[in-house]
């Protein structure tokens, strides 16, 4: 008996429990349903931005760099209110991450898109709730341009120029004129990082008559398979090949343990046999290799859209017409002292030497 | 003729012709293109700076980078044979057994190190009962709980990674440190995994051969049920066999990670699984269950690499590497399959047939 009433105690608990639950949640439904309407301008400046992120996970140092550098930027003591949403691979999850960002009436989507295609429907969801989304590092294909705000990312193209003019004004200012050959550890195909470097390669290699890209595999960005690469071109061309230009500083990482373990030599001499290694990215582990001397020149990939994020709500904020597609700042270092400035597109760009206190000063 | 038919019968026959045809393949294509067409079989001494004297060729090459998928061949070999089942979380579990070593020698969030927190004994210590944890949670699922064992290991499979990750603060951690990178790199002039495998290799043919236990891992696999009624007790024989398989698992993490001297638990052993399987398959082993051929399996494992090296070697690209190395499997497969087999014995027994009447 006295079991028996315990038992509808419990139950009825729980149902005014669940009750309970529900009731605050269309509240709270509610609550978000006229914050999105805007109706009151004046409560809406005092209330807190709301920016939902969906971003592709954390598979690499400069992915986690990335992340941090956003969530830093739109914390809530600088007035946002960010809802983060970490997709971990897969654009199903970008996709239901966007639609509730929809539901939720977020004021802004910030979108990494995982892959560049297949974004039409839900980005005609957002515009249709007039929410602007914000595409940054990876590039989407839509057909309507107008269903984006703008995109902000790197320059792969140019960063490729970059390192391949500064190995140009390398072996002029040494004085190295014999026939230099490359091989090109290539990025995923595919990957709009590996397009751009691989084309930059390609048009300096028919721009200096005497380079030749003698080799070129994928090395998938990763450090295992830029050692199995490597190893496979010196079993194929061994001391012919002068420069190895890595597309990543995992691969580079992974080409240079391969060389030391067949023991060549790797370092700015090419007279000498030594292997000259251009990389990019400038992560932490690669640019401690830069500062070794064991790769010439590292351009940076920069993950720190944070503060170009914000500049950009910021103008949307304000209603200033914001460029569709622009480029985010990039750096360059190198160890050699000597070549401070190169010119790419009629530009000038600054190679920074490389010391401790520039990788311990930085952020990732 | 008498000599022919024995070699033909010996079980390591066909894994062994299917070796020797893919390295065959190497000596047609360096004599079309005028090399020595023995360039592919030269092994020569190289001096290194950083090595000493070590040992240079495409042979050390296919044998030192094929010793991960050995290593996993052995505790496959014994799974399969077990259980009738695969264990499709080895690959993962070789991640997460790096990631858990290198977190040791680096210490929890570090992310490049050249000193090691602890000493490397312990870190290897670590890897490899982090291996024991992974195959005692694999065996007592299948084991004890009758859970299918693509269904059990499927569990690791998706979460060991991840696991990993966590493990590693979502890093990739370097280790540089020259005591931990020689078990990638070279012990003399051999290269360290070489013998490491070896050393597996010999450990557990000696088990198999001086004790009952192959016999009764086989037993086990061909009726789990009579093997019990005969006193054998079989829960015990299937746990062991994930239990071993999880430990070659962390072995092949420590060797994998060892050689890029960090953790990148995105990749290591990625996919490996399915080479272990491969391998397994390529030695003439029935992934039914029941007998098996150890020495099979690791031949399969370095078919597989002599393939991908091959490959490398005509100048395939590794994009497409892939679909060349699925038409090569196939043929092998086909040549190893049963009906097949039994097609040709036919056949030859026409001929003799139509011989005798003639």
């Amino acid at each position: 008996m006295i079991s028996a009433i315990r038992r509808y105690l419990y139950t009825g608990s729980a149902l005014i429990l669940c009750t309970l639950c529900i009731f605050l949640c269309s509240c709270g439904q509610n609550h978000g349903n006229e914050d999105n309407a805007g109706d009151e301008k004046i409560t809406r400046e005092s209330e807190k931005i709301t920016i939902g992120l969906s971003q592709i996970g954390s598979e690499s140092d400069w992915r986690i760099a990335s992340t941090e550098s956003v969530k830093a930027a739109f914390s809530s003591s600088e007035g946002y209110n960010l809802i983060f949403d970490d997709a971990q691979q897969k654009q199903e999850n970008q996709l239901k991450a966007i639609r509730e960002f929809i539901d939720q009436g977020v004021d802004y989507i910030i979108l990494d898109p995982i892959v560049e295609t297949g974004w039409d429907s839900v980005l005609s969801e957002a515009k249709e709730a007039g929410i602007p989304v914000i595409v940054y590092d990876r590039l989407i294909e839509v057909d309507d341009d107008s269903l984006y705000a703008c995109w902000i990312g790197s320059d792969f193209k140019l960063e490729g120029e970059r390192a391949c003019v500064w190995l140009e004004e390398y072996l002029k200012s040494s004085g190295i004129s014999r026939n230099i050959n490359i091989v090109d550890i290539q990025g995923t195909l595919g990957a709009s990082a590996q397009i751009g470097r691989t084309a930059a390669l390609e048009e300096a290699v028919l721009k200096n008559k005497n380079w030749k890209i003698i080799a070129r595999d994928t090395g998938d960005f990763t450090t295992a398979k830029g050692m199995e690469v490597m190893n496979d071109m010196l079993e194929k061309y061994g001391s012919d090949i002068n420069v190895v230009y890595a597309e990543n500083d995992n691969m580079a990482y992974g080409a240079i343990e391969a060389l030391e373990n067949r023991g060549y030599k790797v370092g700015l001499d090419v007279d000498e046999g030594e292997f000259l290694v251009l990389s990019f990215d400038s992560t932490h582990n690669g640019l401690q290799l830069t500062l070794d001397g064991k790769i010439a020149v590292n351009v940076e990939c920069n993950p720190l859209y944070g503060p170009r994020l914000t500049e950009m709500i910021n103008a949307l904020e304000a209603g200033i017409p914001v460029e569709k597609e622009t480029y985010i700042e990039e750096e360059q270092f190198s160890g050699v002292s000597y070549i401070g400035t190169i010119q790419v597109r009629n530009r000038p760009y600054t190679v920074t030497y490389l010391t401790d206190e520039i990788i311990s000063d930085r952020q990732y | 003729m008498k000599t022919w038919n024995k070699i033909k019968s010996w079980p390591l026959f066909l894994p062994v012709l299917a070796l020797l045809l893919v390295m065959a393949v190497n000596i047609i294509h360096d004599a079309a293109t005028g090399v020595n067409p023995l360039s592919f079989f030269m092994i020569s001494l190289r001096n290194t700076t950083t090595n000493g004297t070590i040992l240079y060729g495409r042979i050390i090459d296919i044998i030192n980078r094929g010793s991960e998928v050995a290593i996993l061949a052995i505790g496959m070999t014994l799974v399969v044979s077990a259980s009738a089942g695969t264990d499709i979380s080895v690959g993962s579990v070789m991640s997460l057994c790096a990631s858990f070593m290198c977190m040791m020698l680096a210490g929890y969030g570090v992310s490049s190190t050249t000193t090691l927190a602890v000493p490397l004994v312990i870190g290897l210590l670590c890897a490899m009962v982090m291996g024991l944890v992974c195959g005692a949670f694999n065996g007592t699922l299948v084991a004890h709980l009758s859970i299918q064992p693509m269904v059990a290991t499927l569990i690791l499979y998706s979460a060991a990674r991840a696991i990993g990750l966590l493990l590693c603060n979502d890093l990739i951690v370097y280790v540089r440190n020259p005591s931990f990178a020689f078990i990638g790199a070279f012990l003399g002039p051999i290269p360290t995994p070489i013998i490491i495998t070896a050393i597996c290799i010999i450990v557990v043919s000696l088990v198999l051969k001086k004790t009952a236990l192959g016999m009764y891992i086989q037993s086990v696999g061909i009726n789990a049920r009579a093997s019990r009624i005969a006193g054998l007790n079989s829960k015990l024989l299937i746990f062991l066999a994930y239990l071993l398989c999880g430990l070659f698992a962390s072995i092949a993490g420590i060797v994998a990670s060892s050689r890029i001297t960090s953790a990148d638990s995105n990749n290591i052993g990625l996919y490996l699984e399915m080479d272990a399987i491969l391998s397994v398959a390529l030695g003439g082993n029935s992934l039914g269950g029941g007998k098996f051929n150890l020495a099979g399996s690791i031949v399969g494992a370095y078919t597989i690499q002599a393939i991908t090296t091959t490959l490398y070697a005509l100048g395939v690209s590794s994009i497409q590497a892939p679909v060349y190395k699925a038409i090569i499997v196939i043929i092998i497969v086909v040549i190893e399959a049963p009906p097949f087999k039994d097609f040709l014995r036919k056949q030859s027994a026409a001929r003799a047939a139509k011989g005798v009447r003639a």
